[in-house]
């Protein structure tokens, strides 16, 4: 039995070709004769467009064609880029998602959005033509803040979403909540926002169009986290081409965080711009056009109000949100801050009544859409920031304050549609507590003030809904898609395994995680499996990786595959080792007779079953079979997190001292890459709590924050070493027991980092991110004496 | 050739030759002078192991060893290369396949999840351990401040040049 199943820590299969150069990223990919694309973006937020001409600039040496919505509609390509989800309002009508264009159509809504491309035989040659196309804009108000844009008397973004509001969405109780706050001992009441950030996952966007003119067939290599739905996209709702001749090819992709699932128009483009010049078209964002046009996340403005009884339990939650969907609504733009966010209010607490309303609205502003975590960081940010405020406001210590509300019997079924399987949240609370050195607080609180410094503690205690998720629930809150995964399991003749999965690895080490699996289920060492993702052309359809599904929604198909494989093996096995099927059993890569030494191993059964010369009567040859699994239910992951900041109250710098994350994910199949995958979430979260702010400037709305010199990204020194725990309740949901563990960090953490500095500066009044200057304006606004002096 | 379709639109520039050693190899190529180190290493010589994360040589993602020194290479022209000796992460490991300590400890400590920021931190740090073989912490992080790495949160990262300081210091003592 190899030893690097599920549970072992081994190093991971890909790293070989990261560390030595060979990774294999599209921009890395060049076909022969190949041309470059540069999009003509729109200089302006809002403006019609009055005239293109690209005259002079198609005379431009090189240029090979330079293409507008007009030419695309002119070839028949007339659909976009599509909302994934459908919201129905409040009074039972549906969401407004008018069309979004590949290219602009007539007028455009955001600084940088896409209005022509031109293709040229080298990237200077079309920069160089680039320059030369003339637009005659006639530039428009612009509206870049959600808490505005639906007031009356703004420009309108589309004709068809009148008031500039895409949803306006409840859920929950209404009155019962509205009269639990009434009658409530006490009730704490926020102002939060969630600002806007841009993912910046380190690989810049790219795409490679390549059309066969003898097959009629496209390639797109492209930089996406779901390829598969990249191409029922491109086919289905923008009608480039039916979609067996479109193969997506996402190869390593550097990093995704959510950014990477929408599908983009310059991918859409380079392939219809391929099939127009007759050559490979290539495009690769400059980092600055990733901060215009990457799908931004978050972008919430919230009041919130948490109601309690005069024993400390909690009676009932209400938030009312605005959610910035940006100029169009993207693929998940609509789902986000609706049912992955205000299903998630109840947190890890017995809350009896909650109610949720949330407008989602249009703003002069890059499209937003799934950024790690997608909607649950934001509900746990409303959730425990109330929390924490509601425990100082009572006077209760916030631990003991979120223990006393704390759910303790599973199932348990929340007020607003989820039904929490399993958990222990005390559990961590209590590891955290211990890990993070809780007790002794006082003691280095009171040692910071001694050297003038300001010290506070913050807990951020979280659930998740993740692994999402079972296809008629989420049919029935208005997804266009099912969100089930495929895996197909292949033996060789000599034994090795090929998995092929519809899961897409953009840094979470599916090659090895997945083969841990193979190495447990059907005993066959890490080493002789190769796990093959991110190709239409070689993997069956697939939903691809986000929202922390890979190891609970693909995992778990593998798993259903392996089952078909050892079935199938048993057939064959019993007519090798002349048993009866129900004698044979399967065990540490071997079918053996029960209770005899006789056995043939799983490659010796490969070998058979592809060379079936002795072989069971109506057993098809072969051993390859494959899985679609869709799950049962959402996984839960939960955790405590506890953050311990010193402030320096001169300048309002804060540095995290301690961070501390006891998280339970159910099984855990390689803790070395669950534990990085927590780091990465953590250290996400810290930056949108102290560091990342997305800027628009509010009258011309153009982005402020369009560069690293201007958006501050989380470096290393920013960080202190963390320190990590794991309890473990495993997930009844799916076969594996495991629950997910790619967003819990970015989740959780920008509770705990608020929380702690507001516990040191005394005043709630704070917003994220928390830079020195809004610190130390707190500070001096809480203590106007001290900070005069 | 589809490029004869477009007769007499080809550009005329000036190139020039430049020659530098990259990874032990002589390499000679004729370019535009505009040319930067980061283009002539993946363009010209298919080094694409060198990435290229931003445009205002914030990320890191590109550095390089010119004449041992880090550089980041997307702020380098090729030109100003000539005659130097260039070791891109391609050149890193030994000839025989065998990783360098730090692309060791960066396998064994889970210090690159995505791998694209990775080819620059691991020529970052293999830098800082030639201006500072036993480098604290502290250290390490204030000397990676110059490369992004949006997923591991730099924990493993910083982890895995502490540990390659101690093994390369071990090795070198082992030598004398």
């Amino acid at each position: 039995m190899p030893d690097d199943g599920i549970g072992a820590r081994i190093v991971r299969k890909e790293d070989k070709r990261f560390l030595t150069g060979k990774g294999r990223y599209t921009d890395d990919i060049n076909r022969t004769g190949q041309a470059y694309a540069v999009f003509i973006r729109s200089p302006h937020a809002h403006a019609a467009i009055k005239a293109i001409d690209s005259a002079a600039a198609a005379r431009s040496p090189g240029v090979l064609g330079i293409f507008t919505n007009a030419d695309m509609e002119s070839d028949g390509i007339q659909g976009g880029l599509p909302a994934g989800w459908m919201i129905t309002n409040k009074d039972g009508s549906q969401m407004k998602a008018p069309i979004h264009p590949i290219l602009a159509k007539g007028k455009v809504r955001y600084v940088g959005d896409p209005v022509a491309v031109v293709v040229a035989e080298t990237y200077a040659q079309a920069r160089e033509a680039a320059d030369q196309v003339a637009v005659d804009y006639d530039v428009l108000d612009a509206v870049v803040d959600p808490a505005r844009t639906t007031d009356s008397g703004q420009p309108q973004l589309h004709d068809d979403a009148p008031g500039n509001v895409c949803f306006d969405w409840e859920i929950g109780e209404r009155d019962q909540v509205s009269e639990a706050l009434a009658q409530a001992h006490h009730v704490t009441e926020l102002k939060i926002i969630n600002n806007r950030l841009i993912p910046n996952a380190m690989e810049p966007r790219a795409a490679l169009g390549d059309y066969d003119t003898g097959t009629d067939e496209y390639t797109i290599y492209t930089t996406s986290q779901n390829p598969h739905v990249a191409r029922l996209v491109i086919s289905a709702f923008v009608g480039l081409a039916p979609e067996h001749k479109i193969r997506v090819i996402a190869p390593d992709v550097g990093g995704g965080f959510g950014s990477k699932i929408y599908i983009y128009s310059e991918e859409v483009a380079c392939a219809y711009a391929s099939r127009k010049v007759g050559q490979p078209v290539k495009w690769t964002a400059e980092r600055s056009e990733s901060f215009l046009t990457d799908a931004h996340g978050r972008d919430n403005v919230t009041t919130a109000k948490l109601a309690v009884d005069a024993d400390g339990r909690i009676l009932a939650l209400w938030e009312t949100t605005v959610a910035n969907l940006g100029g169009y609504a993207s693929l998940f733009a609509t789902v986000t801050p609706t049912y992955l966010h205000s299903l998630l209010l109840s947190g890890q607490y017995v809350i009896p009544k909650i109610y949720s309303e949330v407008k989602g609205v249009y703003t002069n502003t890059a499209p937003v859409d799934a950024y790690r975590g997608a909607g649950r960081p934001e509900a746990t940010y409303i959730v425990e920031r109330l929390m924490e405020a509601t425990a100082r406001e009572i006077g209760m210590d916030p631990a003991e304050f979120r223990r006393r509300n704390l759910i303790r019997e599973f199932p348990y079924q929340t007020p607003v549609i989820l039904q929490y399987d399993a958990g222990d949240f005390e559990a961590h609370l209590d590891a955290a507590l211990k890990a993070a050195d809780y007790a002794g607080f006082a003691d280095r609180k009171a040692e910071s003030e001694r050297q003038g410094r300001l010290r506070g503690v913050g807990f951020s205690c979280y659930i998740e809904a993740c692994g999402i998720a079972p296809s008629a629930a989420v049919g029935s809150l208005g997804s266009g898609v099912g969100l089930w995964e495929s895996a197909e399991i292949r033996f060789n003749p000599t034994g090795q395994v090929v998995i092929n999965t519809g899961s897409h690895s953009h840094g979470q080490g599916h090659e090895t995680t997945f083969a841990q699996l193979v190495s447990s289920y059907l005993g066959v060492a890490t080493e002789n499996v190769e796990v093959v993702h991110g190709d239409t052309g070689r993997t069956p359809f697939g939903m691809g990786t986000y929202g922390s599904r890979s190891i609970a929604v693909g995992g778990a198909a593998i798993v259903k595959a392996a089952e078909k494989i050892i079935a199938k093996g048993r057939k064959i096995a019993a007519h090798l080792l002349e048993a009866s099927e129900a004698d044979v059993e399967f065990a540490d890569g071997k079918f053996t007779v029960a209770g005899t030494d006789r056995s043939k191993s799983i490659q010796e059964i490969a070998f058979a079953a592809y060379v079936p010369h002795n072989y069971p009567e109506g057993v098809e040859p072969g051993l390859h079979e494959n899985a679609f699994y869709d799950p049962l239910n959402f996984t839960f992951p939960s955790g405590t997190q506890v953050c311990e900041v010193e402030i320096d109250p001169d300048t309002g710098t804060v540095t995290i001292d301690r961070f501390t994350a006891v998280d339970d994910f159910g099984h855990i199949i390689n803790p070395m890459i669950v534990e990085g995958q927590v780091h990465g979430g953590i250290a996400q979260g810290v930056g949108q709590a102290l560091y990342e702010g997305c800027l628009y400037d509010p009258e011309s709305g153009q982005l402020v924050t369009g560069s690293y010199m201007d958006y501050c990204m989380p470096r290393a020194d920013n960080f202190p070493s963390l320190v990590l725990g794991f309890t473990e309740t495993p997930s009844p949901s799916n076969p594996l027991g495991v629950k997910g563990c790619g967003e819990a960090g970015a989740i959780a953490a920008p509770a705990a980092v608020m929380n702690a500095i507001t516990n040191a500066i005394g005043t709630e009044d704070l917003q994220m991110p928390a830079t020195p200057q809004k610190v130390w304006s707190a500070i001096a606004a809480h203590r106007p004496a001290a900070a005069a002096e | 050739m589809r490029r004869d379709a477009h007769p007499g639109r080809e550009n005329p520039k000036m190139t020039i030759t430049v020659s530098m050693t990259v990874n032990g190899k002589q390499v000679s190529r004729e370019i535009e002078p505009r040319t930067l180190l980061v283009q002539f290493l993946r363009e010209k010589l298919n080094l694409t192991g060198t990435h290229v994360g931003c445009d205002t040589s914030q990320c890191g993602a590109c550095v390089v060893l010119i004449d041992g020194v880090s550089v980041k290479s997307c702020t380098a022209l090729a030109a100003q290369c000539e005659g130097s000796e260039v070791t891109t992460i391609e050149g890193l490991a030994a000839a025989d396949g065998t990783l360098h300590p730090m692309q060791e400890a960066f396998r064994k400590h889970h210090g690159l999840q995505c791998g694209f920021c990775t080819p620059g931190m691991v020529i970052s740090a293999v830098d800082l351990l030639r201006v500072n073989p036993d480098p604290s912490e502290h250290d390490v992080r204030e000397w990676l401040e110059g490369n992004i790495c949006r997923c591991t949160g730099y924990h493993n990262i910083v982890k895995a040049v502490l540990d390659a300081a101690q093994t390369m210091r071990g090795t070198a003592v082992a030598a004398e």
